[in-house]
């Protein structure tokens, strides 16, 4: 008994210092331009790893390409060992990959509610039969779908507004909308698209607390890409850089924050 | 609290148009009762269509084909082979369910205007193919054919149309009870969030191509079962009955009742069935023209159609009612 404990216990310390998400030398290009250029990088379970840079860096490619909306020219991505280009689009939240959109995406007739059921989708089992019929299947999967919605509600103070169609609120509140639609899936691996986008020094702060909340209840690792460069720093382990599809540095914010490379990447300067 | 209220009105309200609805052919005129029988027919095509249309997003200019299908395999099953008329109603449901999704496959790759005129292309045809010559041994070619009435079974003490009704609508009842299931669930969120944003939907791992593909079949196998008992209820199917007025007449329908609604088809079949009539009661000379000013005047007065007019308007009564109650509570205290 104890010994198997022990075991547990191991096999857990391993895996809190394992590598989730592998990129190896992704190459993403458009006609002429090229989006990513050979982009390496890897993030480990648990942590909360910022992905910056400035506009038209590649962020938002490399985050399509993660939910297999982009087809890459070279390089492989591994999720938990498992070749992404051999997973299909909608199996990608199966395996435990979320996300959020930079440009909202969010089912904009639904209600808040309705919204966050959808990203419960792929853990819940019951296709046209079953619901139509009102199987037993549908019958013990419904009550956790609702169960798991409340509790989501509940966790992003979206109860007020739970009932009105997603297209009706405030950018923020959309932008919370999503979180939530993301979590519902109950992913590993987090993807938030500039999460904070929108929003006043006061709702950054409560949006700090909110991440790192999130990402103790819900032990998830997180791969945070944001323009407010005071919320990256503080709430990632670690920070990787995109410039023209390149990566230029990769280290802790505070390496980061003194990498020469990064601050001529923001500040634009030439030599 | 409020849910449950809103609940237990809804459920009253359904049971009163169940009661309303059963009580009809004993208290019309048989020509009256044959109408309401096409719209109980029309209700569970236009469900159909409107799963696809209004929920799923993918317009169908062509569903008129698939109530043709359903009312010739009706047709040609008791004509040829004298099977009884209540075993053709699913088989014309899975027969068009099958033809339903098989359609549905390379839809998957036109959208907007262009699924549009390829769903039209299917409906513009349907009256040729059912003339054609190779067919005619079946099909009648342009003389189509003529079903019998079936008796009420079980020795019931009513008359064939009386019956016809009643059996339409226990059918209808089933139809939008699994309609009603399918669309509150997993998969009608799943059909919804297809329609507001399909890359989203596929990243929250909906698998995309088979929910459409599905709902187009049992899109299709709506409108096969509603050809089917159209085909009994009329007792005669030919070409020039299934033209492509047809499956305009039912996009018309959904419209009209109201897109992704469920009580809206009822108001559509209502309107399908009586406003052709009522517009050439009104001029013999233009009835066309009468019918367009109808239209005209639905999409002004009710631009979320029928069912989203009512909705307003019982949003209206009730915050009404609440704020008096509220009223009466602060008085109380
Ligand atoms: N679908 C596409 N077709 C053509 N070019 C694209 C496409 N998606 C991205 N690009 C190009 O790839 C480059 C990287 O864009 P990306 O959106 O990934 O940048 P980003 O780092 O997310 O920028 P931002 O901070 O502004 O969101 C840009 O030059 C962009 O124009
Ligand atoms: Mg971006």
């Amino acid at each position: 008994m104890a010994g198997s404990i022990n075991t547990s216990k191991v096999a857990e310390s391993q895996q809190a210092n394992s590598v989730l998400l592998r990129v190896a030398g992704i190459t993403v290009r458009f006609g002429g331009i090229v989006a990513l250029d050979d982009v390496s990088f890897d993030v480990r379970r648990g942590e909360i790893a910022g992905l910056i840079g400035p506009n038209g860096a590649g962020k938002t490619t490399l985050f399509n390409c993660l939910s297999r909306l982009y087809d890459w020219q070279n390089g492989s991505i591994e999720f938990e060992g498992t070749p992404l280009a051999d997973v299909r689009r909608h199996r990608v939240a199966e395996l435990g990959i979320g996300r959020t959109f930079q440009n909202l995406a969010l089912f904009k007739t639904m209600s808040v509610r309705d919204n966050i059921k959808v990203g419960a989708h792929c853990r819940s089992r019951g296709g046209f039969l079953a619901n139509a019929l009102r199987l037993p299947l549908t019958g013990r999967e419904e009550p956790k779908v609702d169960a798991r919605t409340e509790t989501l509600i509940e966790l992003l103070e979206l109860g007020e507004v739970a009932d009105i169609p997603a297209v009706d609120l405030p950018f923020g509140t959309q932008k919370r909308v999503e979180l939530g639609r993301a979590i519902a899936a109950q992913p590993s691996l987090l993807l938030l698209d500039e999460p904070a986008a929108g929003l006043n020094h006061q709702e950054v702060e409560t949006f700090i607390e909110l991440i790192r909340r999130i990402h103790e209840e819900l032990s998830l690792t997180i791969l945070l890409v944001e323009h407010h460069m005071n919320l990256v720093m503080r709430v990632s382990d670690r920070v990787f850089v995109l410039d023209f599809g390149r990566k230029i540095a990769d280290g802790t914010p505070d390496e980061i924050r003194r990498d020469p490379e990064v601050i001529r990447a923001y500040l634009g300067t030439d030599s | 609290m409020g849910g449950l209220y809103v609940n237990r009105t809804r459920l009253i309200l359904v049971a009163l148009v169940v009661v309303l609805a059963c009580a009809l052919p004993f208290v019309l005129s048989s020509y009256r009762v044959f109408q309401f029988n096409m719209v109980l027919v029309y209700a569970i095509v236009l469900l159909g269509l409107n799963m696809l249309t209004g929920f799923n997003g993918q317009i169908s200019l062509g569903h008129g084909a698939f109530y043709a299908i359903g009312a010739y395999v009706a047709a040609v099953l008791m004509d040829h082979w004298g099977v009884p008329y209540w075993v053709t109603v699913p088989v014309a449901g899975v027969i068009c369910f099958i033809a339903g999704f098989l359609f549905g496959l390379p839809a998957l790759r036109l959208h907007g205007h262009y699924l549009a005129l390829a769903t039209f292309a299917l409906g513009i045809s349907m009256p040729q193919i059912l003339k054609y010559k190779g067919l005619e041994e079946w099909t009648g070619g342009v003389q189509g054919i003529v079903i019998l009435k079936p008796e009420a079974p079980f020795g019931l003490n009513i008359s064939q149309d009386q019956w016809l009704y009643l059996f339409t609508l226990i059918i209808a009842l089933v139809m939008f009870w699994l309609a009603w299931n399918l669309l509150r669930g997993r998969i009608g969120r799943a059909m919804v969030a297809i329609r507001d944003h399909p890359i989203a939907a596929e990243a929250m791992g909906i698998d995309v191509a088979a929910v459409k593909t599905l709902t187009f079949g049992v899109s299709a196998l709506y409108a096969g079962v509603g050809g089917a008992l159209g085909a009994i209820v009329v007792q005669f199917v030919a070409p020039d009955s299934f033209v492509a007025l047809v499956s305009i007449t039912f996009l018309i329908g959904i419209v009209i009742g109201g897109l992704a609604s469920i009580s809206g088809v009822i108001y559509g079949a209502l309107f399908i069935q009586f406003v052709p009539n009522i517009a050439d009661e009104i001029s013999k000379a233009a009835p066309w023209a009468v019918y367009g000013l109808f239209l005209l005047a639905f999409i002004f007065l009710a631009p979320a159609g029928i069912a989203g007019f009512v909705r307003a308007l019982w949003a209206r009564l009730t915050t009404g009612s609440t704020r008096k109650k509220r009223a009466a509570q602060t008085q109380e205290t």
